[in-house]
């Protein structure tokens, strides 16, 4: 025991040292300023970014012209319609995040490292003076950072093109909600890049690695939410007298079930924190609404509705972000 | 000899992945401003010696240092004085070689102005001026391999390790390079290990080697004393070219004091021996009226003493691996 806390007070007086030491991350900051250049060069982040700006136009497009022709039923929080209005063919601005926001993740992460591996610059790269995991750290926090920037500028856009059109500035409240959905939404794909960082370290292959999110994204976004109704349906069958007892098991377990999935969770929250009207996520009973005032929801009480989710992302992502630097830390760099 | 400063010290050095055994209790030692080469044929261990000497892979068992320094516990510090160049050098392919070059100088935390001009300066060394604004993609090995070379040197190493430094370079590509490894060893006093298969520029520019079969160290030392050691266990062989040769002259041989054992092949005569007998040999001929093309003694050529050692101790099982490797040698001549 003696000599364990020995150790440890040791270990402490070292990193206190290193801390003092200015050249202490000179490996990740390089790194994460190489990355950051790569990506902003990269053609395929490019062809991506295109994409999702394009589809992102047009949406806000149609969100433009159904509240311009008075189709939606409010006045109220016409700002955040912008987002979560869509057209008379065209989804909104959020379902479009929802749903290819994951490939700018992929395409960010999907062969970080074992594109390295492949053409032999991890070997020369970790022979110079720099921690392993400045590599790792190095290339989540260039993507998470290109993310943020991405996301907070297309919002941005989106908010002010919106302004330009209608003419209706924003009140506070719309605009911490916006802020909380765009924070939400780089969370959101921030996940879905340490999920191609996990298997670009898994996997030898840049294109093994791809299918792999791909195969993941697909089973999240379409096939979650029918296994979750098989499943709840064989654990809650609905077919005799007897399952009206258990109509709100069934629903519990649907909902758990799909909430597994971060796209559900996404949409869920997102709807919620731009939606004032949404007073709850989840089954609510009659009986329960009873007495309550109709009216908006404040954003202090929205954000506390979505904070679990909010913190579930988090911890999918760090999740996710953990095995891959376990993973990549401990395994054997041989080119061979 | 004797004053020399030890700068590589490995001690019992082991490394196991599941059952096999790639590196076996290595005690290896390599001298200030030397150059050793680490010999031994695909597989034997040397990428994993060299992995383990800067810290990419940590060992078993044993302990390493270069220059005192601990490299299984401050692999950190290590990898500031060790330029480590991995064989089949891999670079950034759409950065241009300077930049690869400039991402390098600011991992090791260079200041700016200072590493450009080292910059300039390696790549002229390399001779990459002409192509250092060029995507690295567009480059052919050889340059690689150069700017690999460069890339190492952009710290100022004082020991460096290389694996496989000369595989798949074209002659002059290989005689520059060469010449370059001898200067970085000679004129600015670094220590190079090199681990290689092709020993016959190792038998060029190495003043020491150790022969390393699958995971051991079998011998090490400069190649005239290795040659000697193998002598001991073996007769002297001398291998004579005759123009026109026939059998006649093998009882002629035959006869020469001193000789043990005669073979014919063509043209070729091979003579066993238990001491060096050359000048008698000649005169033999000489007298008989055949006249030499060629005499060389057999057995001081590093090739020959691999295959000895590699006899000695992989067994019969490994003949035709040293046979294969014999042939990847004399394309390389």
């Amino acid at each position: 025991m003696k000599t364990a806390l020995e150790s440890l007070k040791r270990f402490s007086e070292k990193t206190g040292e290193q801390k003092k030491s200015p050249e202490r991350n000179v490996g990740l900051q390089t790194l994460f300023h190489k990355e950051m250049a790569d990506h902003i060069r990269s053609r395929r982040f490019l062809l991506i970014l295109a994409l999702v700006v394009i589809t992102g136009f047009a949406s806000l497009y149609g969100a433009l012209e159904t509240i311009s022709s008075g189709a939606s039923d409010s006045g109220d929080f016409l700002f955040l319609q912008l987002f979560t209005a869509s057209g008379n063919s065209i989804p909104s601005f959020v379902s479009f995040i929802a749903l290819l926001g994951p490939f700018v993740g992929l395409s960010l992460g999907f062969d970080a490292i074992n594109s390295e591996q492949n053409s032999g610059t991890l070997n020369r790269l970790l022979s110079q003076p720099i921690y392993r995991d400045s590599v790792i750290n190095g290339k989540f926090l260039a993507g998470s950072a290109m993310i943020f920037i991405m996301i907070f500028v297309m919002g941005g856009m989106v908010g002010a093109i919106g302004l330009l059109v209608t003419g209706i500035p924003p009140s506070l409240e719309e605009i911490g909600r916006i802020l909380v959905f765009l924070a939400f939404t780089s969370v959101y794909i921030c996940f879905w890049l340490g999920l191609s960082i996990l298997f670009s370290v898994l996997c030898r292959h840049a294109a093994t690695s791809a299918l792999a999110v791909i195969a993941c994204w697909l089973f999240f976004t379409i096939f979650l939410s029918l296994l979750a109704g098989i499943v709840a349906a064989a654990l809650y069958p609905m077919n005799s007298f007897e399952s009206l007892f258990h109509i709100a098991d069934y629903y519990q377990c649907e909902l758990f079930i799909n909430r597994l999935s971060p796209y559900y969770l996404y949409g869920e929250a997102v709807t919620t924190i731009l939606n004032p009207g949404v007073r709850s996520v989840g089954i609510v009973t009659t009986a329960q609404m009873e007495g309550a005032v109709a009216g908006y929801l404040p954003f202090g009480q929205s954000l506390l509705l979505i904070w679990p989710h909010l913190t579930a992302m988090c911890a999918m992502t760090l999740i996710a972000f953990v095995i891959a630097y376990l993973r990549f830390m401990r395994r054997e760099i041989r080119a061979a | 000899m004797a004053q020399q400063e030890c700068i590589i010290k490995t001690n019992g050095l082991t490394k196991r992945y599941g059952e096999k055994t790639a590196v076996d209790h290595l005690d290896l030692t390599v001298y200030k401003g030397e150059i050793f080469g680490l010999l031994g044929p695909n597989g034997a261990g040397k990428t994993t010696t060299t992995l383990m000497l800067t810290g990419l892979t940590e060992p078993t068992e044993g302990t390493a240092f270069i220059g005192g320094i601990d490299c299984i516990r401050n692999p950190m510090e290590v990898k500031k004085s060790v330029g480590y160049m991995p064989d089949n050098v891999g670079f950034y392919a759409d950065m241009t070689g300077k930049e690869n070059l400039r991402f390098t100088a600011a991992l090791n935390g260079l200041d700016r102005e200072a590493a450009e001009s080292r910059i300039e300066e390696l790549l002229e060394r390399v001779g990459l001026s002409a192509a250092a604004n060029q995507r690295v993609g567009t480059y052919s090995r050889g340059m690689r391999q150069r700017l690999g070379v460069a890339d190492v040197l952009v710290k100022d190493p004082s020991v460096i390790i290389m694996d496989e430094p000369t595989l798949g370079i074209d002659p002059e590509g290989m005689r520059y390079l060469i010449l370059l490894i001898h200067d970085l060893a000679k004129k600015e006093g670094r220590t190079i290990l090199i681990s290689s298969h092709q020993l016959y520029q190792i038998q060029q520019i190495c003043d020491r080697v150790g022969l390393f079969v699958a995971g051991k160290l079998t011998a090490c030392g400069t190649i005239e004393e290795l040659a000697e050691q193998t002598r001991e266990d073996d007769r002297f062989v001398t291998e004579i070219r005759i123009a026109g040769g026939d059998d006649g002259l093998v009882q002629i041989l035959r006869g020469v004091d001193g000789v043990l054992s005669v073979g014919r092949e063509d043209s070729r005569y091979i003579i066993g021996s238990e001491r060096d007998i050359t000048d008698a040999l000649v005169d033999a001929v000489r007298e008989n009226g055949y006249s030499i093309v060629s005499l060389r003694p057999l057995g001081n050529d590093l090739d020959e003493i691999y295959r000895r050692y590699f006899e000695k101790s992989g067994g019969e099982k490994d003949e035709d691996r040293s046979g294969k490797f014999k042939t990847i040698f004399r394309k390389n001549r």
